[in-house]
């Protein structure tokens, strides 16, 4: 019998911190599906967690995630119900019931998508995810690293839209086919992706990056108990590195193909005070420069944090006037390889860099 | 320049008038029920020489008059005088599980929630619309609220930022059903992020009548003491906006009292870093003075425990005051507080309700009153609900801290004695000149804005921000800013990619001084 742990109302509180730190700017904050997490467990809804160990060869998992520019949702908000929708309509395409939910993408609110349609399915979450943190695309995870097939994908809408991609020749076709899909319907739509066997899920996945984002919520919730520096605890407790410290001086964004692209400028305080640390971003940040030259790229996980509260602030929240601190924390190993390179390193975003890990 | 600066908190009025940068007089009166007895009073005093035969020229006139109240906040943190109100939300099929009200503080949604209507409609982000507004809705949810008697409604609309159509058909079919509502339209408030934005406009719905009655109090004030100067009313940010055009955004003068007594306590103190206390009749607001200025909260901000996207100074607010209420065993002090009828109801001034002024009379801290009327309080009564008081400012201090060293205290407010003079992580308990009247200080030297949010097209950004912040300055010294002290405050452009014509809308907010 597989362990199912239950996942408790804090413990959800935590895992959409966490998850907004490890979004890396994007992914869209979870606080709308943490709205929605309260609102189901105060119904009596209580999801569990299954170590992804426990997946028999043979299980097949849900790959879930919102798809599309996290400005979009902050006006659409999310509802659980789109998302199940999306995993019932794999469900009755493929013929076959899921063992358990998982999420495409750990950063963001993503994280919880799986959550909400495991409160509504009954199924379980597994404790692991694809990425490792959040990407804007669809060929950016390590099942595409690991060359898994990339079809059949389900995408589903608010209103009566829904859509199966049934085959598509690439992960660049499976991301341009449901992308324009996903434009085509507002750019915010709720995807179940390429169904997992528990064996690839147990070969390909990153595994236990869901424990990962609930123990980075509570070094941060008991930093700020402690009135210690939550920056400097998640850092140390992640082994983390600081970049920046300093002023958003300039955001300049513009929505272009379902993504929301720009850059931001941040003006040194204390110790930076005098520097100017530039970032860009499509809808995660990509790439970071420390007085114009490069000082960290995709994939280390470039966060931009309160420098207060240690809250992640996202690409669509940046704002003129804030004091926020830039961190760097290591990626998943997969994706530091040649391999994983060629699919979220800077050329993936269009930047010409050689990437070298701030951890290197 | 000779300038008035007044402060309207729940229990006290204060007045004063600043010459330059000068405090030339300051004085304190109750407010008054009516409001503005408290004003009228509170000028005659300011205005009255101190020594009526003395021969020379008679004083300038004051070139403006500058009022800031806390009354706004206060009722949503005390929960009273607020309207019911109707929210109608345009966004159906999207945003259905998370209904208005949905992250409110049970208590307040329960005074202010009225009806709530979600009906279809709404934009996306490129202005198309979401699926048509169903207009049929919005018109049986106007006769509704009606029939229910709600006299004020709240509409948002899902990028309502970008496309305001679905709020102003709305506010046109509610104008039809039910003239006499007042409506507030999300997008005249907020930007991007549906639920905050909603929340303000309910918060605004929750306070325009309120609104409507305080700044006509303040008007019929000034015409009763004679005075013909431009009435400002202060907003969040420091600056301050015409009383005619502010009584329609109660919401926008929501942290204008903190504001104003953390930029009064700056200038009285000469102090540019500390923590600041702001101990009124009844709440204390703790915050954070970085180089003269509020610490601002970073982007959302909870007033009264709901969430919006406003610019507001990072403060902690808690319900203790001078007028705050002492009941129970072992003694509880707050959230309750007699307010402005402190100076009726509280022990030391011959009422019969025991209040935290009568503790500190009692404790020798303060001598109000008569004291003989509080010998009878047993001195470990007396003990308790002082520790109790300073248990509260000290954790309060303790969590608006960023830095683990000690840093100053300014403690200001009429109600500061209750502040202790050791605390915790404190290097020193600063008092000030005039602290009792900081907040007006900090109203008289408020600043004015010029604002722009307007849709350019065929500019590049930097033209576009460039143009905006031009018609900002424009307006600015309109209002009466000098051009010399002008500096932009805000600055922010959304592309919209649904436009012909590469269009940008730009937000633009610059201040300078009067």
């Amino acid at each position: 019998m597989p362990s199912l742990r239950p996942v408790s109302a804090e413990e959800i509180e935590s895992l959409a911190i966490g998850a907004w730190i490890l979004g890396t700017g994007g992914g869209g904050s979870p606080y709308l599906a943490l709205l929605n997490m309260r609102a189901l467990y105060r119904e009596g809804a209580v999801v569990s967690l299954m170590d992804p160990m426990d997946l028999a060869d043979d299980d097949h998992v849900a790959v879930v995630s919102n798809m599309g520019a996290p400005l979009v949702g902050q006006e659409r908000l999310t509802d659980p119900r789109t998302i199940a929708r999306a995993v019932t309509m794999m469900e009755d395409y493929l013929g076959r019931q899921f063992r358990a939910i998982m999420s495409l993408e750990i950063g963001g609110g993503n994280a919880i998508q799986p959550f909400m349609a495991a409160a509504l399915l009954d199924r379980p979450v597994v404790d692991a995810d694809c990425m490792g943190r959040a990407f804007p695309e669809a060929q950016m995870t390590s099942f595409a690293i690991h060359d898994l097939p990339m079809f059949p994908l389900t995408l589903v809408d608010v209103r009566d839209n829904a859509i199966v991609v049934a085959r598509a020749a690439s992960w660049k076709w499976m991301e341009r086919l449901s992308r324009t899909a996903c434009v085509a319907v507002g750019s915010i739509a709720a995807t179940c992706k390429a169904p997992r066997t528990g064996k690839e899920v147990k070969e390909c996945a990153i595994l236990y990056s869901t424990s990962k984002a609930i123990r980075i919520g509570r070094t941060v919730q008991a930093a700020r108990r402690a009135h210690r520096d939550p920056i400097e605890a998640l850092v140390e407790a992640e082994h983390g590195q600081m970049l920046f410290t300093g002023k958003i001086g300039d955001v300049a964004r513009r929505a272009t193909e379902g993504f929301l692209r720009g850059t931001a400028k941040v003006d040194g305080l204390g110790e930076f005070r005098g520097h100017r640390f530039e970032l860009a971003f499509q809808n995660e940040f990509a790439v970071g420069w420390l007085d114009g030259v490069p000082r960290v790229t995709t994939p280390d996980l470039i966060c931009v944090l309160d420098s207060v509260s240690g809250d992640a602030i996202g690409t669509e929240t940046l704002r003129y006037g804030q004091r926020v601190s830039v961190i760097a924390l290591p990626a998943p190993p997969v994706l530091l390889t040649p391999k994983g390179l060629e699919h979220v390193g800077p050329r993936a975003f269009g930047y010409d860099l050689e990437f070298t890990s701030v951890f290197a | 320049m000779r300038r008035i600066g007044i402060d309207v908190g729940g229990t006290n009025t204060d007045a004063v008038l600043l010459d330059g940068t000068t405090v030339v007089r300051a004085v304190k009166t109750p407010t008054t029920a009516d409001v503005t007895t408290g004003i009228t009073t509170a000028l005659r005093e300011l205005l009255t020489p101190t020594q009526p035969s003395h021969p020379g020229p008679a004083p300038p006139a004051a070139a403006a008059i500058m009022i800031g109240t806390t009354h706004f906040t206060n009722a949503v943190v005390q929960r009273r005088d607020l309207t019911r109100v109707a929210a109608i939300r345009i966004g159906l099929p999207a945003s259905a599980s998370l209904p208005p009200f949905v992250d409110w503080p049970e208590d307040l949604a329960a005074l202010v929630r009225g009806e709530v209507f979600m009906v279809e409609g709404g934009h996306e982000y490129d202005g198309r619309p979401i699926v048509p507004l169903d207009e049929r809705a919005v018109r049986d949810a106007a006769r509704r609220l009606r029939a229910a008697g709600l006299t004020s409604a709240a509409v948002a609309s899902v990028f309502s930022p970008l496309n305001a159509e679905c709020e102003e058909r709305a506010a046109a079919i509610l104008r039809e059903e039910c003239p006499d509502v007042a409506v507030t339209l999300s997008h005249q408030l907020g930007r991007i992020g549906l639920l905050e934005r909603e929340n303000a406009a309910l918060l605004n719905a929750a306070l325009v009548d309120l609104a409507r009655r305080t700044t006509r109090a303040f008007t019929e004030a000034l015409r009763a003491s004679g005075l013909t100067a431009p009435l400002y009313l202060t907003q969040n940010d420091g600056t301050v906006m015409l009383a005619a055009t502010a009584e329609a955004f109660p919401v926008y003068g929501f942290a204008s009292g903190p504001t104003n007594s953390m930029r009064g306590a700056a200038f009285l103190s000469g102090l540019a870093d500390a923590i600041v206390i702001d101990v009124g009749g009844t709440t204390t607001d703790i915050g954070s003075l970085r180089h003269g200025f509020p610490r601002e909260a970073n982007s959302v901000v909870e007033v009264g425990g709901v969430r919006t996207l406003f610019r507001m100074p990072d403060l902690l607010s808690l319900g203790l005051g001078g007028g705050s209420l002492v009941h129970g065993d072992p003694p509880a002090v707050g959230p309750r507080s007699v307010g402005y009828r402190l100076v009726n109801e509280g022990r030391v001034f011959g009422g019969a309700t025991l209040t935290a002024t009568d503790v500190a009379v009692a404790a020798g801290l303060v001598d109000l009153g008569d004291r003989r009327r509080v010998a009878d309080l047993p001195g470990d009564l007396v003990k308790a609900a002082l520790a109790r008081m300073h248990a509260t400012i000290e954790e309060g201090v303790d969590r608006m801290k960023t830095d683990a060293r000690e840093e100053p205290l300014i403690a200001v407010g009429g109600g500061c004695f209750l502040v202790p003079e050791r605390l915790a992580g404190v290097s020193e308990v600063v008092h000030v000149p005039h602290q009792a009247v900081a907040n007006a200080v900090g109203a008289a030297i408020a600043q004015v804005s010029g604002e722009v949010d307007q849709i350019f097209q065929n500019l590049s950004r930097d033209e576009a921000l460039a143009q905006g912040r031009r018609i900002a300055e424009q307006r600015a010294v309109a209002a009466g800013a000098t051009a010399a002290s002008l500096s932009v405050v805000e600055s922010e452009d959304l592309p919209l990619a649904y436009l012909p014509g590469n269009s940008l809308r730009v937000r633009v907010r610059v201040v300078g001084d009067l």
